[in-house]
């Protein structure tokens, strides 16, 4: 019997992961790609055709809005910013926060209080506060919302990573390279960050839907994406004042968002086990 | 009538069998002894004749208990017979005790569940019992949280909870393994004398713990039983060939010497090293009070101690791992200090370490290759990549391992394989000393003997100089040229092996010595000659810190810590070497 042995093979051996690597794959394209193939675009409105379902012969697939506006065009345009965010999010707090937590859990003593303080600091600024500030100093960009997201996000991650690379710092088979003599950078390198792996996927599972609702939340205040723009939270928070009339509205992109949501957790899971080296037979 | 009467016992996990018809019986009162290495399914069986075993276990065949089969009886009957009837106490007490209980209420509760006596005498029987098994103020216990007890009281706590309800059957599951050797005879006598009519069904590997307490026993190897008999015809005549091998490989003080190798030229040495750990909120302690200790080369020296006794933080201090408080280590006649990281390069080569847990010392998620290169990737970086490859493989050869290993993730050895890739990985960059931590005490027999013949090549063929911190003196006895014994972070005694055996000078010696269990029913061994465990090094006792567990002490002993001076062959701190 053949086995599919190093973390490729267990990548491709793990039907969830290809499963859904491959539909964030296509709901990805579709995001992207979509909107160009329609007829329709974003912003048009259509008084005639307002709140109308969805048909196919119509060319709404997905209906019409309370403008007119083609939803089909709008949801892709909501997924390509949620996804946006999810992948921002999960980058910063995996480069930053990841980085951040092991040096500072590896180091011990003044530097990890020293480290450990200052996230403490940004932890105590109100999150909503933090916002405005950015809003002041910038002005009211697209991108702050990314960069707001993120500058909360790796505060967690390095909290979690930290206790978890003072733990694995005590193991013995770090004790066993340092007296080999491997140097600090090289433990935290091979030896600490890939037995991270496990934990650091799980939290990033959790960050990404977190990420994703801040990000609606946001939005709802007027603080993020502006119409015309949109994304995924605030076409449902909009559905939801259509909801009796046009249930359409409500369904089709809160259906997505929590498709999207379920396939980042199935993912994140399966992932644990692939990117575990005890998992092999 | 047998008490306990187990036929055609099977245990299968997803189709494999863990234990295959097996078939053996208990008579009332009687002591069974059941020895298997790991992974033969010893506790898998214990397991089954409590009805403990996974869902996942598919189990036939059949455990009669008085007449009552006990294999798919429902929980309700299974638990009217447990603790009543059959109980069991487990490997690790600090795993089987309920954390935030106090013992008492713990045991308590047993009593009430079970409705043991009169139930305003409920209390009463619990201290009674604590009393029974010998801890020294049951009053006080009876408050006290798991933690607050040793790993030898906890364990009594735990022989009290499954004796309390007065079982037919008592099943001990390795019951000593994790215990240091003195305590581990304390327990044994306990379970001897505690017990009454109780039979006893004494799981363990070694093989030194049957000899002396079990009328027979019982060999069981990847879950089938090879031999069964009473002790004493089974060690006199093994019928089985790898029950005569298990017998062979058991290490034992009358053994011959190790043969002395080596030279006198100095490798490594230790002068008045202390060790100071500091706490914020208990102070300071001093594990390791001044000690010597010089290593020759192509020498293998043991320190030997019980736990808490520093023979692992001075080790530590010496390769760097933590900080000397004073004293000075000198290697190849060049003073060297400080933390492993500022050592020079060339010394961190020089001075390796191996452990006691072969697999938690392999990073879980490299593979063999890359574990034994590393060190080559890190002290000789302009090596070609097929050049270091050669290395590896040659070095693998040298532990006795195939390059089929090289691609295998830890978790894919056996503990003998992976101690093995340990060495290799430290043996790679050629050093002068090695460091064996308990390199060898988590190992089978078997495997322990192949793991020991695998470094004496390495000391006889390339002048490896090994320090050896082990607490099993049975090894220490065919394997080191000198002996280091330490007591409470202090030497107690050293001296070259033929003087250690022969005539041990100090009481503490002695006493390790007597508690070693032999595997020879003839004399067991394994005798506590000395009372309780080792003191706390947060408050050491006045004078010799041996003293309060010194069956000789006198008023000196009390009043003034003993130097070390020459007694014979031997180097001894004691006041009454001369007189005992």
């Amino acid at each position: 019997m053949s086995r599919r042995t190093g973390l490729r093979g267990r990548l491709a051996g793990n039907r969830t992961v290809v499963f859904c690597l491959a539909v964030l794959g296509l709901v990805a394209a579709v995001a992207v790609f979509g909107p160009w193939l329609s007829r329709n675009d974003y912003l048009s409105t259509n008084f005639d055709l307002v709140l109308d379902g969805p048909t196919w012969a119509g060319g709404h697939i997905f209906g019409t809005d309370q403008l007119g506006r083609d939803l089909f065009v709008r949801t892709m345009l909501g997924i390509r910013v949620t996804i946006a965010v999810a992948l921002v999010a999960s980058a910063v707090s995996l480069v930053i926060g990841v980085f951040y937590g092991m040096v500072a859990g590896y180091a011990r003593g003044w530097l990890d209080a020293v480290m450990m303080r200052f996230v403490d600091t940004l932890y105590a600024m109100p999150f909503i506060f933090l916002v405005i500030l950015l809003m002041v100093a910038f002005g009211r960009n697209f991108l702050l919302i990314f960069v707001a997201i993120g500058a909360i996000n790796w505060l967690d991650m390095a909290r979690i990573v930290r206790g978890q690379t003072l733990s694995l710092r005590e193991k013995e088979f770090v004790e066993a390279a340092r007296v080999t003599g491997v140097p600090a950078p090289r433990i935290m390198l091979r030896h600490i960050a890939p037995n991270l792996i496990g934990v650091v996927v799980v939290y990033l599972t959790l960050t990404i839907p977190q990420a994703i609702l801040v990000e609606s939340f946001l939005s709802f205040l007027g603080l993020g994406v502006q119409e015309p723009q949109t994304s995924l939270g605030a076409l449902v928070h909009d559905g939801v004042n259509q909801m009796e009339g046009a249930p359409h509205l409500l369904l089709i992109p809160a259906v997505l968002l929590a498709a999207i949501l379920l396939l980042f957790n199935f993912l994140g899971d399966a992932l644990r086990d692939v990117f575990d080296a005890r998992q092999e037979p | 009538m047998s008490l306990l009467l187990v036929e055609h016992l099977s245990i299968r996990y997803a189709g494999a069998h863990r234990v295959r018809d097996l078939s053996f019986s208990v008579a009332p009162g009687e002591a069974v002894g059941l020895v298997g290495e790991s992974g033969s399914g010893k506790t898998q069986t214990a397991l089954a004749l409590l009805g403990l075993l996974p869902a996942s276990a598919a189990v036939t065949g059949s455990v009669r208990l008085e007449g009552k089969e006990l294999l798919g009886a429902g929980e309700g009957v299974l638990d009217a017979l447990r603790a009543r009837r059959i109980a069991m106490v487990f490997q690790d007490p600090m795993q089987a005790l309920n954390p935030y209980l106090r013992v008492g209420p713990q045991l308590l509760h047993i009593v009430r569940r079970h409705r043991i006596g009169e139930p305003g005498d409920a209390v009463e029987r619990v201290r009674d019992m604590l009393g029974r098994v010998g801890l020294p103020d049951p009053g006080r216990q009876y408050r006290a949280y798991p933690h607050e007890l040793s790993g030898g009281m906890r364990q009594r706590v735990m022989i009290a909870a499954a004796l309390i309800a007065e079982p037919a059957l008592l099943v001990a599951d390795e019951p000593t393994t994790a215990l240091d050797v003195t305590v581990q005879a304390q327990i044994l006598e306990l379970l001897a004398s505690v017990r009454g009519d109780t039979a006893l069904l004494l799981i363990t590997h070694d093989l030194g713990v049957i000899a002396g307490r079990c009328e027979r026993m019982l060999v069981i190897r990847s879950g089938e039983l090879v031999e069964s008999g009473a002790t004493r015809d089974v060690f006199a005549a093994p019928r089985n060939e790898y029950t005569a091998r298990l017998i062979a490989a058991a290490p034992r003080l009358d053994a011959a010497a190790a043969p002395a190798t080596g030279t006198h030229d100095e490798v490594l040495s230790v002068v008045g090293a202390r060790v100071r750990y500091s706490s914020r909120r208990q102070g300071g302690l001093e594990a390791v009070r001044g000690v010597d200790l010089s290593v020759g080369s192509g020498e293998a020296v043991a320190v030997v101690g019980e736990s808490g006794s520093g023979k692992s933080s001075l080790v530590r201090a010496v390769l760097g791992l933590v900080p000397l408080a004073s004293g000075r280590v000198i290697f190849c006649g060049e003073e060297i200090a400080g933390a492993v990281q500022t050592r020079a390069r060339r010394l961190r080569r020089d001075l390796q370490l191996v452990f006691q847990d072969p697999v938690g010392s392999l990073d879980p998620q490299m593979r063999v290759a890359t574990l034994v290169g590393e060190p080559l990737t890190v002290h000789e970086p302009a090596m070609s990549a097929a050049a270091r490859r050669d290395a590896v493989e040659r070095t693998l050869a040298r532990v006795g391992l195939g390059a089929h290993y090289l691609h295998r993730f830890p978790h894919q050895l056996s503990g003998g394989e992976a101690q093995r890739v340990a060495i290799a990985r430290a043996l790679i960059v050629g050093p002068r000393v090695l460091v064996c931590d308990e390199a060898v005490s988590a190992l089978d027999g078997t495997i322990r003997a192949q793991i020991l013949s695998l470094l004496r090549d390495e000391q006889r063929e390339h002048g490896l100089s090994i320090v050896f911190i082990t607490h099993d003196l049975a090894v220490v006895r065919g394997f080191c040229q000198r002996v280091l014994v330490m007591y409470l972070g202090a030497l107690a005694e050293l001296a070259d092996n033929s003087a250690l055996f022969g005539a041990p000078r100090h009481p503490y010696t002695r006493a390790l010595l007597d508690a070693v269990p032999v595997p020879d029913p003839a004399a067991p061994g394994g005798r506590a000659t000395i009372r309780g465990e080792v003191a706390s090094a947060l408050t050491p006792p006045t004078g010799c810190a041996f003293h309060p567990r010194c069956p000789h002490a006198r008023e000196v002993c009390r009043a003034e810590v003993p130097t070390p001076r020459q007694v014979g062959d031997s180097r001894v701190a004691c006041h009454l070497a001369e007189d005992i």
